[in-house]
């Protein structure tokens, strides 16, 4: 059994750390003592600390060179001459839209296999073990590498928590690498601006599906949201018919929330949606439909139409709140 | 523009999956296989850059011989050529060696200016295959298009992001990846369905390529599968009148009102 280092992949966006990065330091400090994380982004002032905390050993950090060019192809450059320096024991990294660009390229420059959408990673025997679920998170995988070879991990967010950690780290500068065969160029870029908690954070979730029947009726999700402290979120088929942007999907394609209330509105609970949302602590479901299958899930299941229960239940709500 | 969109054939998923108890790969073999539809959005993409640059397309796919039906469905919306890499020796292959095989039967085929995938097939997912092709191939890469035009320095597209999207281009030779719902894939036509008959379609082996063993051997394996434990169902109310009284006490009881 290869005994090296648990590499990661610190993602850093906007000179901020990326909450899945963190918990897969967490995660690595469960499974080893040595944690090396390459810290990789535009401008990596600070983050050290951050990952650090989060239970790195050994942090470098890496400075994006160019500002208009794609992350993946340099940090999976940077990644490999880490694989060739350490000789991890395993590669961890996040599922995000960078992270998998890095994991394909890191995968062929350093000839590793990639076991994806990872939910939980554990020691078994000395082996690293890796949790997937397939088939809508009805059937749990247990997959790993063979002993000779590590391997990346791509590890979906939210899947660990992130711990406290207190103890030596050593950082260093990597310089960026030169050696990058990608010439995209960024023109421009776009942010969907929402309002309130993000909706990885938020601890309430207000969903919508085609049940809502039309975009407008978004409304009265925004408001019940308001009112909870929560964020919007939705299924992908109204993500597909344009009447939400796709920043607010969950799902298997879209973001994956852990709230401690999940909310769907007229959501038929198909599994590429519950994957994402299985995971919230308590689930409430309005649905017309009293053999829809979100209903399995439901602490708290409706059978009735959203456009009458939602403006009640936001009545009720501002009513308490007025009281209390 | 010389166009290859990759393509794969996936078990209907209208059907429930269900996996070999030997091998733990997923049956294939006796149920009813489709053209991914992730991959629609890929051919549709390919179509449209061939029809504004005057370009040829070729699809590839790696898969047992039966998946000639999907890259058939290919031929008929209106790819020119197409290419199945088929081979015992690769079955149940992981990302990397699908991404190796690939690249390899793009090489044999001369080359191409532009690699159109999906983002992820809608049965393994994995999700990493075009990366990995672009790395191979000395490639940029043009991830999770919303939308794929010609211009720029070659292509341009909308990328999605976590928080909204970029406006990304690259000089060819260029691999682009690209979402569902990026455009409306076509229908074929009953012209396309008679014409793709007589479509070429080639048949490669591994020796074809000039890969041995090792460069698909896989280094990773599957130790168990099973059942995910049940949630316990919980209380089902009919709305009469009193449900969004109910919800709201709920929410108070988690303290999140
Ligand atoms: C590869 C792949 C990836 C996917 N990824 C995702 C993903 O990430 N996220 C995702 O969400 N989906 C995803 N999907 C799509 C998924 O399979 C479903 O099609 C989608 O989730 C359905 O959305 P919906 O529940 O809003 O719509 P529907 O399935 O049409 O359900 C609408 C529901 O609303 C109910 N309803 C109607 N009117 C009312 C009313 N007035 N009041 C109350 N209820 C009402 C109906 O009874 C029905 O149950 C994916 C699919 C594929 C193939």
């Amino acid at each position: 059994m290869n005994a090296g280092p648990i590499l990661v992949f610190g993602e850093v966006e906007d000179g901020r750390a990326a909450p899945v990065s963190l918990e897969l330091a967490s995660q690595a400090r469960r499974l080893s003592d040595a944690v090396v994380v390459l810290a990789y982004g535009s401008s990596t002032e600070g983050v050290d600390k951050a990952f650090a905390s989060a239970g790195a050993s050994a942090v470098h950090l890496a400075e994006h060179p160019v500002a208009d060019r794609l992350i993946g192809p340099f940090a999976a450059a940077a990644m490999a001459s880490l694989v060739g320096a350490v000789s991890p024991r395993a590669i961890l990294i996040g599922a995000t839209y960078t992270g998998r660009d890095v994991a394909g390229r890191l995968a062929v420059r350093a000839r590793l296999g990639v076991i994806a959408n990872v939910i939980d990673l554990m020691d078994k025997d000395g082996r690293l073990v890796a949790l997937n679920t397939i088939f809508g998170a009805t059937q749990i995988v247990e997959s790993g590498f063979t002993s000779s070879s590590p391997g990346i991990f791509l590890v979906r967010p939210k899947s660990f928590e992130v711990a406290a950690h207190e103890g030596d780290v050593a950082v260093s500068r990597l310089e960026p690498p030169t050696d990058v065969q990608d010439s995209a160029r960024i023109i421009e870029s776009h942010s969907e601006t929402s309002t309130g908690p993000g909706l990885e954070e938020a601890p309430v979730v207000v969903s919508g599906g085609r049940g809502l029947g039309d975009a407008s009726n978004f409304a009265l999700l925004t408001e019940l949201a308001r009112l909870t402290h929560g964020s919007v979120g939705a299924s992908r088929a109204v993500v597909d018919a344009g009447w939400v942007p796709y920043s607010m999907q969950v799902g298997q394609t879209g973001k994956t929330v852990k709230p401690t209330v999940y909310i769907a509105c007229g959501i038929s609970g198909a599994m590429q949606h519950t994957v994402g949302m299985k995971g919230a602590k308590n689930i409430i479901a309005i649905n017309r439909d009293q053999d829809a299958p979100i209903f399995k899930l439901a602490d708290l299941g409706v059978v009735g139409d959203c456009l009458t229960v939602l403006p009640k239940v936001i009545e009720e709500i501002k009513a308490r709140q007025q009281q209390g | 523009m010389n166009i290859t969109v990759c393509v794969k054939q996936i078990p209907d998923q209208s059907i429930p999956s269900e996996l070999l108890p030997d091998s733990w790969r997923l049956r294939r073999a006796d149920v009813n296989a489709v053209l991914d539809p992730g991959d629609e959005y890929a051919v549709e993409a390919a179509l449209k850059l061939a029809e504004a640059t005057g370009g040829e397309v070729t699809a590839v796919s790696m898969g047992p011989a039966r998946a000639d039906e999907a890259l058939r469905k290919a031929l008929s919306m209106g790819v020119h050529k197409a290419i199945l890499v088929t081979d015992d020796a690769l079955e149940g292959a992981a990302a990397l060696v699908t991404a190796r095989v690939l690249a390899a039967a793009i090489r044999k085929s001369g080359g191409t200016d532009v690699v159109i995938t999906g983002t992820e097939s809608t049965d393994g997912y994995t999700g990493v295959v075009p990366q990995a092709l672009a790395e191979l191939l000395g490639s940029s890469s043009l991830t999770f298009a919303k939308s794929v035009e010609t211009g720029g320095e070659g292509i341009t597209i909308h990328r999605q992001t976590d928080t909204g999207y970029q406006i990304v281009t690259a000089p060819l030779p260029v691999v682009v990846s690209v979402t569902a719902g990026a455009n409306q894939p076509r229908y074929p036509s009953l012209k396309g369905i008679m014409g793709a008959k007589s479509k070429p379609l080639e048949h490669w082996s591994l020796a074809d390529l000039g890969l041995d063993g090792e460069a698909v051997a896989s280094s990773q394996r599957v130790f168990s599968v099973v059942a995910a434990p049940e949630k316990q169902a919980g209380e089902l109310i009919s709305d009469d009148g009193t449900a969004a009284g109910r919800i709201v006490e709920f929410l108070a009881q988690l303290k999140v009102i």
